[in-house]
């Protein structure tokens, strides 16, 4: 089972070492780990995919994770109501015959064109996992070549 | 004013009230040692091993109190800390180390006596800085000083590159810490606090297991009021001794793996267990299903992640222990339960714990004798082994701050510079280390320590002439194969007099009391010698994750047995 972990976190060297430390030492994969500054200057916001996570571990890893000096706030926001997404570029095999295909999967499933050469395309599309997983089945046929994916970004709703 | 980064580095230990470090040169920490030159008032213990340095600081903040200092240059010095940290780590002792790095433009180039100390003890330090600017240093010292004492306390490092100690900049003090990431809750939810006064209120059978937050927090007077108003008996888990006094009627003594079995009993038949500032470690837990199936768990711990970490708890308190007993102390009832006291009482006559009777030199009878003759007022030091565990049961400690043992990480070697750093935070206290032969001959380098710095601690070697805990696990799980326990060390006698010191060999049981008081007498470092005998087991025991169902008592004498 997934876990998704959100933590506010002091921008300062080495944080990241120490948080994921916590997951390594249990043996639990990182799927995804996304951070940038968050509202407050100095401060990081991460939102960390776990893998394989049973449920106790999960909060007991995070109890931990407040113990890290510079973790300031650390939840597991996987049962809340959140809004969560990840941006994906996908560089699609596609040649003048394919391209208008390509489009047109892209068009209906809100993906952008990010770039067009003469063999391939790539594709951009900021979505929640189900999105993105259609994407990918329905340009597998066609070819893919490279993917690069942010990792999920999570907020909880609400105040 | 400007000063070198060294320099700044004595000022701020100076602010924050150090007069001691222990500590070894090398390359790295050199520009520092010269400003130690012209600092007496941070008085440098050298040690001779720097796993000595962290022991010792340990040792040190066990028996005072107080933040303990080691200092060590890079690579292989600062690695030598680790075992000390991680020691210091696991027990939640407060310790401040300093390593020398190579300088700031050789990091990451794999320099002469380069290791990345910060990456190896990140997970065995509670926190730690790498300072890569001299002005940063009186921050970062209040910091680590101040992570490394409040909350549950631990061993902060802080490793400086060569060339920052001599980089000037402009010396400011630091006036406050800025950690918007460190608030240790002190006060408990108060809620939570009126839930745990009516399960106590409630319940007729509860037992109260004191770890060592009740010492860290200095509340050894509000758990006295607790345990007495309420009549509640206290199980002190092996760090958590001297907490709540040895000889007091209600301290039923350890519980767990070598616990007494009437305290495991009481555990086991109790209704409610208030667990405060402790762990519920698998030593005293076993298997987590069996554990006191009846009783529900009041949880009282500084360190939110230390609660329900091993076992779940009906109530969990988040807080400092001595502000949450004054809060919690005047919601219980002053209640009798002279049923369930006299019920323990029982447990207690028909389970004793006992020394066998015999002619030979035991060593549960050596430890006893210690206890006498010192009148329970000694700090104690151990190793870890079966020694650790009679002295654990036999030695009945009064006083906080008078046991000093590797409990969490179990660190054999611990026994000799943590007596060392011990005996110079309590100049005035009688010290004895209680030594497994194995264990001290791993760090009896710092016997030339001790004989420099003229401490008169009294090593009592529990000499089995093996390596005892090894050898009853081979006895009784491994059909007596044993494996590689024979650790006959070198005739400590003449051992002492290589080290100046005072040596007395004890084989026969009529000699201990005269030995114990020739050395108590003597004013200087003394090792005694006990040749005990060879395959003593420490009972009772339960089998590493399993229950009080599965416990083993000694095998009883027949006279006692047919009562
Ligand atoms: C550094 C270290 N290595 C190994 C162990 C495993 N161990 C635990 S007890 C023990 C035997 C200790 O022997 P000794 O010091 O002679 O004490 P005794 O049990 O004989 O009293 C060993 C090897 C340990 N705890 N620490
Ligand atoms: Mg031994």
């Amino acid at each position: 089972m997934k876990r998704l972990i959100s933590a506010l976190v002091q921008d300062k060297p080495g944080v990241m070492n120490r948080i994921s430390s916590l997951f390594r030492r249990r043996g639990f994969n990182i799927e995804s780990i996304a951070v940038g500054p968050s509202e407050q200057e100095g401060f990081s916001r991460m939102t960390i995919v776990a893998e394989n996570a049973p449920t106790g571990a999960v909060d007991q890893l995070t109890k931990q994770l407040y113990k890290v000096v510079e973790v300031v706030r650390a939840t597991d926001i996987t049962e809340q109501e959140t809004v969560a997404k990840e941006t994906i570029f996908v560089k699609v095999r596609a040649n003048s015959e394919a391209r208008a295909d390509v489009i047109r999967i892209a068009e209906v499933l809100k993906a952008e064109v990010a770039d067009i050469a003469t063999e391939s395309m790539i594709l951009e599309l900021t979505g929640d996992t189900g999105q993105i997983a259609r994407l990918l089945d329905l340009l597998t046929p066609f070819g893919i070549k490279e993917i690069v994916r942010t990792g999920q970004i999570a907020i909880t709703r609400g105040e | 004013m400007r000063l070198t980064g060294g320099e700044i580095l004595c000022k701020a230990l100076l602010a924050e009230g150090v007069d001691l470090v222990f500590g070894y040169p090398g390359g790295a920490i050199l520009p520092f040692y010269d400003d130690l030159v012209r600092n007496p008032g941070l008085k440098h213990i050298l040690i001779r091993h720097e796993q000595g340095a962290a022991h010792a600081a340990d040792g040190y903040a066990r028996a005072t109190g107080k933040v303990g200092v080691c200092l060590a240059t890079s690579g292989p010095g600062a690695i030598n800390l680790a075992t000390g940290l991680a020691t210091a780590n696991m027990d939640s002792t407060p310790i401040v180390a300093i390593t020398g790095q190579v300088a700031r433009a050789a990091i990451g180039k794999d320099a002469f006596q380069e290791t990345d100390i910060t990456g190896i003890t990140l997970p065995i330090t509670k926190h730690n800085y790498l300072v890569m600017t001299a002005e940063e240093i009186p921050n970062v010292v209040k910091e680590a000083f101040h992570i490394a004492r409040t909350g549950r306390p631990g061993p902060v490092l802080i490793d400086i590159p060569k060339d920052v100690f001599v980089e000037e900049a402009e010396y400011v003090s630091a006036l406050d810490t800025n950690l918007p990431g460190y608030k240790p809750t002190v006060k408990g939810n108060n809620s939570q606090i009126k839930r745990a006064a009516t399960l106590i209120n409630e319940s007729s059978k509860p037992v109260i297991l004191a770890g060592r937050g009740v010492m860290i927090s200095e509340a050894e007077n509000e758990l006295k009021n607790l345990a007495e108003q309420a009549q509640i008996p206290v199980v002190p888990t092996l760090l958590g001794i001297g907490g709540f006094p040895g000889t007091h009627y209600l301290n039923l003594g350890l519980m767990g793996m070598h616990g007494s079995a009437y305290a495991n009993l009481a555990v086991d038949q109790s209704d409610l267990i208030i667990g405060i500032g402790c762990r519920f470690d698998d030593r005293i837990v076993g298997r987590v299903s069996d554990f006191a199936t009846g009783a529900q768990i009041i949880h009282i711990d500084i360190d939110p992640a230390a609660i329900g970490q091993n076992v779940p708890a009906h109530v969990p308190i988040v807080g400092d222990a001595k502000s949450i007993l004054t809060d919690l102390v005047p919601r219980i009832d002053g209640k009798n339960r002279s049923d369930w006291l006299q019920h323990v009482d029982n447990l207690r006559h028909d389970h004793p714990l006992f020394i066998p009777e015999s002619e030979k030199l035991l060593p549960q009878h050596v430890i006893q004798r210690i206890f006498e003759e010192t009148s329970g007022n000694a700090v104690v030091i151990t190793g870890v082994g079966q020694h650790q565990m009679w002295a654990a049961q036999f030695y009945l400690i009064d006083k906080p701050m008078n046991w000093i043992t590797s409990g969490g990480l179990g660190t054999m070697g611990y026994e000799v510079p943590a007596a060392l750093g011990a005996a110079l935070g309590r100049p005035d206290d009688q010290i004895w280390s209680i030594c497994g032969d194995g264990g001290f001959q791993m760090t009896l380098n710092e016997l030339a320590t001790i004989r420099d710095e003229k401490i008169p601690v009294k090593f009592a070697i529990i000499n089995n002439g093996n390596l005892g805990m090894v050898r009853q696990w081979q006895e009784l799980f491994y059909d007596k194969r044993y494996s590689q326990i024979d650790v006959k060390g070198p005739d400590f006698i003449k051992l002492a007099d290589a080290y100046g010191m005072h040596g007395i060999r004890v084989t026969r049981k009529d000699d201990v009391n005269e030995a114990i008081l020739e050395a108590n007498a003597h004013p200087g470092p003394v090792i005694v010698d006990f040749v005990v005998e060879a395959e003593e087991n420490v009972y009772p025991m339960i089998p590493a994750g399993q229950s009080v169902k599965e416990m083993v008592e000694a095998p009883r004498p027949v006279s006692e047995a047919q009562r």
